[in-house]
């Protein structure tokens, strides 16, 4: 067991599987010679060259196609896009081929890929530099999105999603790179589709996924100790397959659920957990469902502006305390 | 340059040549001024980033004050340009007043884009910058569609379209070149070649590395020229631009060096020495001061008066900016939609869709 960064967990998962297995290649912008963005792949040209550590050209559409038919003949190849906003530029081949290469064509050919990007605003990145677009993704029957919010997750998850057979998104989070935590050293793959129960608690269920999830254990810690509330968080961990279950078992005890996302609100991934808690624990709920999302605008630069139109922890004990007070009324 | 007006008359020759000299003269001391301006503007906003009055990324146009200079001395005030998110010194040699593009960076309402863009998203439909664009080519098909718009209107302007040399690596490079080409659109597009992407360099990012030769797939004309010559790249740029107006896109070529990191916080670690050593003498301002000096344009005297009263022209630009006020949170769902529109969501975070619903049967 060690503690170390989010950053570092993703790049010694990346090093571990480069040696393991020669089908696994790494192939992006910048990953090589300049060590990466975010330097999660710092030291991993120089040792395992450039056969397995490919910098592209800026050509997203180009190289996450690549990976598709270098994945049809079994190759795993983990792409790196430097932020979300750009996968836009490969939408097309995610969502038209990558997701549906196994199914359109009888079953007969698996696509094991794994795209990493991180989203994340807040670092005053402008509008189209900082949206959380997980979504588009997460909508898509035959892709499956992951998105881990610790340490020791960003490892069992990069595991499992590069030993999947099928293409997988995988988020990460610019603000979580430097966050620290304890990672096993003979940590297992996760289960893709699990959710996570990562505090017990009886008098509301925090529901969040990557930073989100981050925010929620914090604030349940800290209502702990300050109001002696008990709050349950469930950190989904996968957005597709999306693990009903857990969140419903949460909810059904706990009578009361807030969803935290940094997408924006309408028809976003809160809209899917607050209709499935509708659905699988009506009679238990106490309060409606609370979700906490970003201001639906472009997000503005200017500090001011961007600092109003993201969700901060504040917004977060303000909805837990405004569903609680719901439900003290209703009792 | 255009050759001057032949003459008959000797006397009036000469009188001529002595304007055209002095005008010559004006000219080039213009473009040091505005090379210089542009130089001392990157310095200090390099500056006030690290000192966290700006945020975000932040991309300077060091290495690149020569060809900044020269493209834009092509243009008509009223020609269109469209550029990326490296775009501080085009913007102020489009002709928008320094202290508005260096509110924009301190994200304040009198920047040009009211603090809503930031370093990367420059815009001023007065002065016909029409952005400075993060995504990388995403300006490209954009600037394509106003081109067809001036053909379309019958109208005489062109849309001047820079980019990076990485950006002709996108898919939207090839889309927008061959469109403009079929259509016969009135557009240069102008590849600032600083042999780099972030880190990437040109030979292992484009299999064309000489790379003005890709128009030759669509059929357009294009030229490389030396982009640390404000000269030069400006004459090039005028026939690139006579050529759009004329119904003939064209695509430009730029070689210029960036003298720093791909942005502010890049340490450019993958340089290796003798590149760094060779950028000390490449350095496009250092390198025309010394032209000027050598022909007699402007004294050591004249640089330091100019030196000096760039110098303090920037403090200016920072003190305007530093004392305009931030965008207040009021403000923060005015330009989502252009025209109201009914049940748009003005909710902030922490706001409940729906306020809470009294209980049924009890009083609210
Ligand atoms: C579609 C897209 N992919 C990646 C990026 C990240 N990115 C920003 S600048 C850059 C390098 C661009 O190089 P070049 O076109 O040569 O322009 P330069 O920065 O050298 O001026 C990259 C990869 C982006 N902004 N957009
Ligand atoms: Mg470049």
């Amino acid at each position: 067991m060690s503690v170390i960064t989010y950053r570092q967990a993703l790049h010694d998962t990346l090093r571990a599987e480069l040696a393991r297995d020669d089908n696994v290649f790494l192939m992006g912008e910048e990953i090589g010679l300049f060590e990466g963005s975010y330097k999660i792949t710092a030291g991993l040209l120089d040792e395992f060259g450039p056969r397995r550590v490919r910098d592209t050209p800026i050509a997203e559409e180009g190289f996450t196609g690549a990976a598709i038919g270098a994945a049809m003949l079994g190759l795993r190849p983990v792409v790196e896009i430097m932020t979300i906003n750009f996968s836009l530029l490969a939408l097309d081949q995610i969502v038209n081929h990558a997701a549906k290469i196994h199914g359109m064509f009888g079953g007969q050919l698996a696509v094991p890929m794994v795209i990493r990007t991180p989203g994340g605003g807040g670092q005053q990145l402008g509008a189209s530099h900082s949206q959380n677009i997980e979504l588009y993704y997460s909508f898509v029957p035959g892709l499956k999105v992951v998105a881990p919010s610790t340490p020791a997750d960003a490892k069992a998850l990069l595991l499992a999603a590069i030993r999947d057979d099928d293409p997988v998104l995988f988020l990460e989070n610019l603000a979580l790179y430097n966050t620290k935590g304890e990672v096993p050293a003979d940590c297992a793959p996760a289960t893709i589709g699990k959710a996570h129960i990562s505090r017990e608690g009886e008098d509301l269920t925090l529901i969040g996924y990557s930073r989100m999830a981050h925010v929620a254990r914090q604030v349940a810690e800290e209502l702990a100790d300050s109001e002696g509330l008990d709050i349950e968080v469930v950190d989904l961990r996968s957005l597709r397959p999306l693990d009903r279950d857990t969140v419903i078992a949460s909810v059904r005890k706990t009578g009361a659920a807030v969803v935290l996302e940094d997408d924006w609100l309408t028809y976003g991934i809160g809209a899917e957990i607050a209709a499935s808690i509708s659905d699988g624990a009506f009679d238990h709920l106490d309060a409606p469902v609370r979700r906490v999302a970003m201001a639906e605008v472009p997000l503005p630069y200017a500090k001011s502006l961007e600092t109003a139109a993201l969700p901060s922890h504040d917004d977060v004990v303000t909805a837990v305390h405004e569903t609680l007070a719901a439900v003290g009324r209703r009792r | 340059m255009p050759a001057p007006a032949k003459s008959t008359a000797a006397t009036s020759t000469r009188r001529r040549t002595s304007r055209t000299s002095e005008a010559q003269r004006a000219k080039l001391e213009n473009y040091y001024r505005q090379m210089l301006l542009v130089r001392r503007f990157e310095e200090r906003a390099q500056r006030a980033y690290l000192q966290a009055y700006i945020g975000g990324y932040c991309h300077l146009n060091l290495g690149e004050e020569a060809a900044i200079v020269g493209l834009l001395d092509a243009l008509d005030p009223h020609d269109y340009l469209f550029t990326n998110y490296r775009e501080h010194g085009y913007a102020i040699a489009k002709g928008i007043e320094p202290e508005r593009v260096m509110a924009e960076l301190y994200g304040r309402t009198d920047g040009v884009s009211k603090g809503w863009g930031g370093s990367m998203h420059m815009f001023d439909v007065e002065h016909r910058l029409l952005g400075g664009y993060g995504i990388v080519g995403g300006q490209l098909p954009i600037a394509t569609g106003t081109a067809l718009a001036l053909q379309y209107q019958d109208r005489s302007e062109v849309v001047m379209c820079t980019m990076g040399d990485g950006t002709t690596a996108i898919g939207a490079f090839h889309e927008s070149l061959n469109l403009a080409a079929l259509w016969k659109l009135p557009i240069v597009y102008v590849i600032i070649n600083n042999g780099l992407g972030m880190g990437t360099d040109v030979a292992h990012a484009s299999a064309e590395p000489e790379l003005y030769k890709r128009a030759a797939a669509y059929r357009m004309p294009s030229a490389r020229v030396d982009g640390a010559d404000p000269e030069a790249t400006a004459s090039a740029a005028l026939q690139a631009v006579e050529a759009a107006r004329g119904g003939t896109p064209y695509l430009l070529e730029v070689m210029t060096e960036r003298l720093r990191g791909h942005s502010v916080v890049d340490p450019a670690k993958y340089r290796s020495t003798d590149e760094t050593t060779r950028l000390k003498g490449a350095d496009p301002v250092v390198l025309f001061a010394a032209r000027l000096l050598e022909r007699g344009v402007l004294d050591q005297a004249a640089l330091d008066v100019i030196d000096t009263e760039t110098a303090a022209r920037i403090d200016a630009v920072a003190q305007f900016a530093e004392a305009s006020p931030e965008p207040d949170v009021s403000t923060l769902f005015d330009h989502t939609y252009a025209t109201p529109v009914p049940n748009d969501s003005r909710r902030l975070p922490g706001s409940p869709l729906f306020a809470p619903a009294p209980f049924p049967g009890r009083p609210a």
